[in-house]
């Protein structure tokens, strides 16, 4: 994993490290709080679905001028 | 550009906000328009020495905003140019005069009765009251931004204030960008900022030593030096732009050559 980052770009690194801080402050969320809304998510979710351990994926992302929510959360499969 | 009243500004200091008021003044001025340059950094003021000015100062915008001397008196005349003036901030400390209500007044005023074509406030550092007073009087802003991670950040900071000012003609100005760094993939590209900021670009300037020699002697480089790359057509470029005209943007990025095109055959970008 680290490997792969050091071998890429610096400037590479920057622009994903951008996109990341500039998505939470558009949104006047820190990343902590955001830790926080993930696992209160989680939850209330796991109230209604068997959930699978990890592989969860809740971000933020821009699309186009507006800044979506995205939660990607695997349900567990009986 | 259709904003007459245009507010220079950054988030953060230090990344060329009065050198470009200075250049991009000075040049749209040499172009014929009649242009006051005003300097809203109160208490620190420089927009006088970097125009090689500092000597004529008698009164500033406090003056004016207290009722000390008529707008008039505070206009400084560039010695370079019949169509440039200078409208110097204060050294002193005390910014209480400094209201968005007088702020607007005067430009309003500069504009309408003094019968100026164009007027750029150079905006101090941060996005305190002194930033929201420069941008209370602007229609339209030039936002100055260098390709590093805190002037980015900022400069998206300073995106969204002007936005909830309802100010919406929004340019870019990439300031100090090191092409051969750019090359090496250690700086971002021009559209690589364009894409995570999601303005409108005006200018490219390229980091030149010239700047620092021109304003070691006051003499702004827009005037001075016509190499052709160099920070001085970038900033002439510049206000062709903000009066209409279609000039293409320098590239001082490596594009479309026989590297790029093996980088892009090797998934680089």
């Amino acid at each position: 994993m680290f490997g792969l980052f050091q071998r890429k770009k610096s400037k590479d690194k920057l622009k994903e490290r951008l996109k990341l801080v500039l998505s939470y402050d558009r949104a006047n969320l820190s990343p902590g709080r955001m830790d926080e809304l993930k696992n209160e998510l989680l939850a209330v979710i796991a109230k209604y679905f068997p959930m699978e351990e990890d592989n969860y994926d809740v971000k933020l992302e821009q699309h186009g001028d507006r800044m979506v929510f995205v939660a990607n959360l695997p349900v567990q499969q009986s | 550009m259709n904003a007459k009243a245009i507010v220079v500004t950054s988030g953060k200091g230090g990344v060329g906000k009065t050198t470009t008021t200075a250049n991009v003044g000075a040049a749209l001025a040499q172009q014929g328009e009649r242009v006051v340059v005003i300097d809203t950094d109160v208490g620190l003021r420089n927009l006088d020495v970097v125009m090689g000015l500092e000597g004529r100062v008698v009164f500033d915008l406090i003056d004016v905003f207290e009722g000390k001397c008529r707008l008039k008196q505070a206009l400084i005349r560039d010695k370079r140019s019949e169509n440039l003036y200078l409208l110097a901030a204060s050294q002193t400390k005390d910014k209480s005069s400094l209201s968005e209500a007088r702020m607007q007044e005067t430009v309003q005023k500069l504009l309408e009765e003094e019968g100026f074509d164009r007027v750029l406030i150079d905006s101090p550092a941060g996005i305190e009251s002194g930033f929201q007073t420069a941008a209370s009087a602007a229609a339209g802003a030039l936002v100055v931004v260098n390709p590093e991670v805190s002037s980015v950040r900022d400069a998206d900071r300073i995106i969204g204030l002007l936005e909830a000012r309802e100010i919406t003609e929004v340019k870019l100005i990439i300031n100090r960008l090191r092409p051969e760094m750019v090359k090496r993939g250690d700086m971002l590209e021009v559209d690589d900022v364009l894409e995570i900021l999601g303005v409108k670009l005006i200018g490219i300037v390229p980091e030149d030593e010239q700047i620092l020699v021109s304003t070691n002697i006051g003499n702004p480089i827009s005037l001075s030096d016509s190499s052709k790359m160099g920070a001085g057509t970038a900033f002439r470029n510049i206000a062709k732009r903000i009066t209409g005209e279609d000039i293409p943007h320098l590239s001082f990025e490596p594009s479309g050559g026989f590297f790029s095109g093996l980088r892009r055959l090797f998934g680089g970008s």
